[in-house]
């Protein structure tokens, strides 16, 4: 079984909701990024998506892509983020970790080799931002040989019939963007997001992450009431923006906020199991 | 001479171009539809509208309408013949599009797109910048239309244009300055795309050449295909013939694909499409990627791109805004690889030279872009006879360029 799938099977016999948190590897230093892996699972995070930094992401708020600058400002290579991967592993060998990235720094790996590479340092699923399911015909039978998760976006605009498309060609889970808009973004309409994660959930089996706009515990919670993962990306990225020159600080603060959303997801497991049990 | 056929496409059935891009917007190997999900359905509803609207008579004739009594279409062609004569060789013929309205050959895509917003019922248009020449085309639209407009360029291309920056401010456009990344066009590009995806329900995305996903590179293609169309009848008609060649530059590539379509099953016509070298195609400094670049994906489709060893874009450079970007149109990355058009790269200094040859010697001061075909159409001819003629895309003129090129030789205007 995939580390992806082990995660979700223990957490749902435990009844919680899985925390997904993301960090643009590189940021704010390549050396810095394996002890900020461990620092997200002591914090509570069942899922790391680490970033590819890539110079050109045209689906990220302004917050990943200056994450994205500073990580190319030490030159993070896709290479440099599979070796990183490597490193994590001697410590953490439970953790699922997903790549998330755009396609022309895999492209200039070679996707064989790339598949081949994150499969021996154990990466557990690829989410390539820019590459819908109409253009995956070439990485998705690669990644599933290599025993790597295909994850795919669900968006807003999504009609039902590619839902049910992208929920074919996909594994581990399936992300839903919350909102039309970039990462980090503003308002969260957790109403709309309820009825599209049900319409998607009607379609698969698979689990229901989302993310793009939960930024705090108050939204964590709301979404972890209906969502089976919850992915805070730009919020992390905040604080190791504004505490670049204090580690200490930066790692305390990112567990502060993965621990007070960890708490509000909790509880809301914790409500929803008193109330079945009520009912 | 004769007005030029009004169909968007053209209706040969021989052409072998006529089939592409497939239904998945591929041109070959290139082109596509790399995007986040969210745009994939906005992107669909597009290329169905686009569809509809290509082939209906009322659509089209508003469009011809437009090209006429606005922009004031057809453009001439004019037989340069004392730059010939200099030349010593071929015939050249200028295509002018830098008497259309607004000085360059952006205004034709910019109006059909306008109307495509209008059709589908869009009341704000966005797009990107590199030179200002289609910021200021679709600013100008936009206040025909009476739609909201928002340009997007990058923080040194406004410092490098900023006459097109005062004169889209004057249109009522909002110009937003792109300050990530390398603060050029590649930049407004995405922060155009990400305008978009947030505001798709209200808004339109002018994309300004032949790249960018599907269906844009066809639909500009489409729009821009008015230039050779009458092109090949005002050539006909002044020389009896075919030309042998046409030149064109090529940044995005929309004013030579533009040129180039309508003439692909010629086989006799020779086509060129000119890169910028910049400071030399051997050094760093130039934006030639069918030149000295690779295929790859950015801004939605796969193409030539100017990147580094793990695969992130590179920052490019030209005497020229307008061809200052590191991908170039699909469709370009196919006809080079299938042998169809030669594309050859020319140096900021010679377009430079070629710039101040064509003010002197015919009174045209031509954009810093053009200037690049026109250097290499200089070469062509003095290698070919005096009988052959050469047709040379004129896509912009050079008023917005005359502080750039004042600067460069140490006068102060």
């Amino acid at each position: 079984m995939s580390r992806i799938k082990t995660c979700f099977s223990t957490l749902e016999k435990a009844n919680r909701k899985a925390l997904i948190s993301y960090i643009t590897a590189g940021d704010p230093h390549p050396d810095l990024t394996v002890s900020l892996m461990h620092t997200l699972v002591e914090a509570g995070t069942d899922i790391i998506e680490l970033g590819v930094p890539f110079s050109d992401p045209m689906a990220d708020g302004p917050v990943i892509q200056a994450a994205c600058e500073r990580a190319l400002s030490h030159h993070t290579s896709l290479h440099h983020v599979l070796d990183i991967v490597k490193e994590f592993r001697s410590k953490d060998n439970q953790t699922p970790i997903v790549l998330m990235g755009y396609q022309n720094p895999i492209e200039v790996m070679g996707i064989e080799i790339f598949a081949e590479t994150a499969k021996q340092n154990q990466v557990d699923g690829i989410l390539t931002v820019d590459l819908p399911i109409e253009q995956a015909d070439a990485t998705v039978p690669v990644y599933r040989k290599n025993n790597l998760d295909n994850i795919f976006l669900i968006a807003p605009t999504t009609s039902a019939e590619r839902i049910k498309n992208i929920c074919q060609q996909s594994s581990g889970f399936v992300y839903y963007v919350s909102l039309k808009g970039v990462t980090g973004a503003g308002h969260l309409d957790t109403s709309e997001v309820e009825s599209k994660v049900l319409e998607i959930k009607q379609a698969t089996s698979l689990p229901v992450g989302v993310g793009f706009g939960i930024k705090d515990a108050e939204s964590a919670g709301k979404v972890a009431t209906f969502a089976d993962a919850i992915v805070v990306g730009s919020a992390i990225i905040r604080e190791i923006e504004t505490q670049a020159d204090n580690k200490e600080k930066m790692l305390k603060n990112i567990k502060t906020l993965l621990s007070e959303m960890r708490v509000a997801m909790d509880n809301v497991s914790s409500n929803e199991q008193t109330n079945k049990e009520v009912a | 001479m004769t007005r030029t056929a009004s169909q968007l496409a053209p209706e040969k059935e021989s052409r072998t171009e006529q089939s592409l891009p497939d239904e998945h917007g591929m041109f070959g190997e290139y082109g596509g539809r790399y995007v986040a999900e969210t745009l994939i359905e906005p992107l669909t509803e597009l290329e169905q509208a686009y569809f509809r609207c290509k082939d209906d008579p009322e659509f089209i004739k508003e469009f011809d309408t437009d090209l006429a009594n606005y922009v004031g279409r057809p453009s001439p062609l004019y037989h340069a013949k004392r730059l010939s004569q200099k030349c010593g060789g071929a015939q050249i013929y200028l295509k002018r599009e830098d008497l259309n309205h607004t000085g360059a050959h952006k205004i034709n895509n910019t109006i059909g797109q306008a109307l495509l917003a209008k059709r589908m019922g869009k009341p704000r248009i966005i797009a990107e910048t590199g030179a200002g020449q289609h910021g200021v085309a679709s600013a100008t639209v936009a206040a025909r239309l009476g739609l909201e407009c928002v340009v997007y360029m990058g923080e040194q291309d406004i410092h490098r244009q900023a006459p097109n920056v005062y004169r889209m401010r004057l249109l009522g456009a909002e110009v937003v300055p792109v300050t990530s990344g390398s603060k050029t066009l590649k930049d407004a590009l995405n922060e155009a795309l990400r305008d978009w995806v947030t505001n798709v329900d209200n808004t339109f995305y002018i994309i300004g050449t032949v790249a960018g996903p599907h269906p844009y590179p066809l639909l500009v293609r489409d729009f821009q295909a008015v230039i050779g169309r009458e092109a090949k009848s005002q050539i006909l008609e002044q020389t009896g013939r075919l030309p042998d060649a046409l030149v064109a530059c090529v940044g995005g590539g929309s004013n030579a694909m533009g040129l180039f379509y309508p003439f692909i099953d010629d086989e006799n016509v020779n086509m060129f499409g000119v890169e910028a070298a910049g400071l030399g195609i051997d050094t760093d400094k130039h934006s030639a990627p069918l030149n000295a670049g690779r295929p790859g994906v950015l801004h939605g489709n796969r193409t030539y791109l100017m990147e580094d060893d793990d695969g992130q874009i590179i920052e490019t450079h030209s005497i020229s805004a307008g061809l200052d970007y590191p991908g170039v149109g699909p469709e370009h990355a196919w006809l080079k690889d299938i042998g169809r058009v030669e594309y050859e790269a020319v140096t900021d200094e010679e377009a430079l030279s070629a710039f101040h040859e064509l003010t002197r010697v015919e009174g045209i001061i031509p954009a810093l872009e053009s200037s690049h075909a026109v250097a290499y159409a200089l070469q062509l001819a003095r290698s070919m006879p005096s009988d052959k003629t050469i047709l040379v895309n004129l896509s912009g003129r050079g008023d917005k360029d005359i502080n750039t090129v004042a600067d460069i030789e140490g006068i102060t205007i």
